[in-house]
C-alpha cells in the first residue's frame, strides 16, 4: 500500500437498470484490495448496488490534440438528433 | 444488576466502544487515503453498535441511566470490554492486527447471538453481523497480503500478531454471567469460541508466510473490569468533554 501503488478508475452503478457511471480513482496493490477500497471509498452514503474497478493504464483514451479531427465533424448536424419524431406519450423513458 | 443480559450487552458494547474510539484515532493519519477512509468506516460501524449494546444494558437495567451515560460516566474497572481492544494503536500492523483478531472472534460471536433466544439480543447481533462480515473480509485479506508482502511488513505483522497473542484470549473468558447465559440458551460460553476462532486464523496464516502463535496464555481479569494501564488513558480522552462539562450536547 505504498505510494507506489497501481491507480484504478471506479465505475458505480447507482440502480437496477441503470449504467455503471465513473466516479473517481484510488490507488490499490491488487484488484481484491481496489474492489474493498472501492467499496469503503466510493459508496459509504449508501451510492451504489455494484462497483467495477479497472486499472487506469487499462484505459485507452482520446488525445487532446487530435480533438479537432474527432469531434468537429459531428457539430452542425442536427438531423443526427432524433429530434424530428413524434415520441408516443406511452413512451416514457427515451 | 441481576439480568444476565445486562452483563452481555455491556461486554459487547463496551469492546465494541474501545475499539472504535482506539481506530478512530487514526483519522487523519492512516499510511493512505483510502486506509483512513476504511478504517474510520469501520470505526464507525463498531460506535453504533455500541450505542445499540449500551441501549439495550441502559434499558435492561432500567435505572434511567442512558447509553451515553453508560459509555461516558463508567470507570475503568466498570469497563467489560477484553484486554484486546484496550491495547494501543502503535503502528498500523498492530492496529491491523488487533481488528483482524477482533474481527474473527466478532463475527463467530454474533453468529451465535444471532441464533440466541432472547430477541433483543437477536435483533442487534443481526444488524450487526452483515457489517462485521465485511470487517473481516477486509482485515484478513490485508494481513495475508501484509504478511506476504516486503520483509518489513511481514516482520510488523508477524511481531504484531505475537504482542497481541496474549491479550486476544480475554475475548474468550468465561465469567459467572456467562454459565447463566448460557443455561438460559441465549449465549455460548465465551470460552467455547475459541478453537473455532483459532481454526480459522490458521487457516488464513496457511495462505501466507505468517505463523499463528499457539500458547494458550493470555491475561485474565477483564470480565471483572481489572484492565491495564492503557484503558485509564482512554477513558480520560473519551470521557473529558462530559466529565468537564457534565451533560453537555451538541
Amino acid at each position: 500500500m505504498s505510494i507506489e501503488s497501481p491507480l484504478w478508475e471506479v465505475f458505480i452503478r447507482g440502480q437496477h437498470g441503470t449504467a455503471h457511471r465513473h466516479v473517481g480513482s484510488l490507488h490499490a496493490s491488487d484488484a481484491e484490495t481496489a474492489m474493498n477500497n472501492a467499496r469503503d471509498v466510493y459508496t459509504r452514503r449508501n451510492e451504489g448496488l455494484s462497483i467495477w474497478v479497472v486499472p487506469s493504464n487499462q484505459i485507452i483514451a482520446s488525445s487532446p490534440s487530435q480533438k479537432g479531427s474527432m469531434f468537429d465533424p459531428s457539430q452542425g448536424k442536427i438531423y443526427r438528433h432524433p429530434s424530428f419524431y413524434d415520441i408516443p406519450k406511452v413512451v416514457k423513458k427515451i | 444488576m441481576n439480568d444476565p443480559r445486562f452483563h452481555l450487552a455491556l461486554r459487547m458494547g463496551d469492546n465494541s466502544l474501545i475499539l472504535a474510539q482506539q481506530n478512530s484515532k487514526w483519522c487523519g493519519h492512516a499510511p493512505t487515503l483510502e486506509e483512513d477512509i476504511a478504517l474510520a468506516n469501520v470505526s464507525l460501524d463498531l460506535m453504533g453498535h455500541a450505542q445499540m449494546w449500551l441501549g439495550l444494558a441502559a434499558n435492561i437495567e432500567a435505572k434511567g441511566r442512558t447509553a451515553d451515560e453508560l459509555a461516558f460516566l463508567r470507570d475503568t474497572q466498570e469497563f467489560r470490554n477484553a484486554l484486546l481492544c484496550e491495547r494501543p494503536n502503535i503502528d498500523f500492523a498492530t492496529t491491523l492486527v488487533r481488528q483482524y483478531l477482533f474481527d474473527a472472534w466478532h463475527l463467530e460471536q454474533l453468529g451465535l447471538l444471532c441464533a440466541g433466544s432472547d430477541i433483543s439480543v437477536v435483533e442487534i447481533a443481526q444488524k450487526a453481523f452483515v457489517e462485521v462480515q465485511y470487517h473481516r473480509q477486509r482485515s484478513s485479506s490485508l494481513v495475508i497480503k501484509l504478511g506476504d508482502g516486503s520483509a518489513e511488513s511481514h516482520t510488523r505483522i508477524q511481531n504484531a500478531l505475537e504482542s497481541l497473542w496474549p491479550y486476544f484470549g480475554s475475548l474468550f473468558e468465561n465469567s459467572d454471567n456467562d454459565y447463566i447465559l448460557f443455561k438460559a440458551g441465549i449465549s455460548e460460553l465465551p470460552a467455547s469460541l475459541r478453537t473455532r476462532v483459532v481454526e480459522q486464523l490458521s487457516a488464513d496464516c496457511g495462505q501466507s508466510t505468517l505463523t499463528l502463535p499457539d500458547s494458550l496464555f493470555y491475561h485474565k481479569g477483564a470480565v471483572q473490569g481489572h484492565h491495564t494501564e492503557n484503558l485509564g488513558y482512554i477513558l480520560a480522552e473519551m470521557q473529558y468533554l462530559q466529565r468537564t462539562y457534565p451533560s453537555s450536547n451538541w
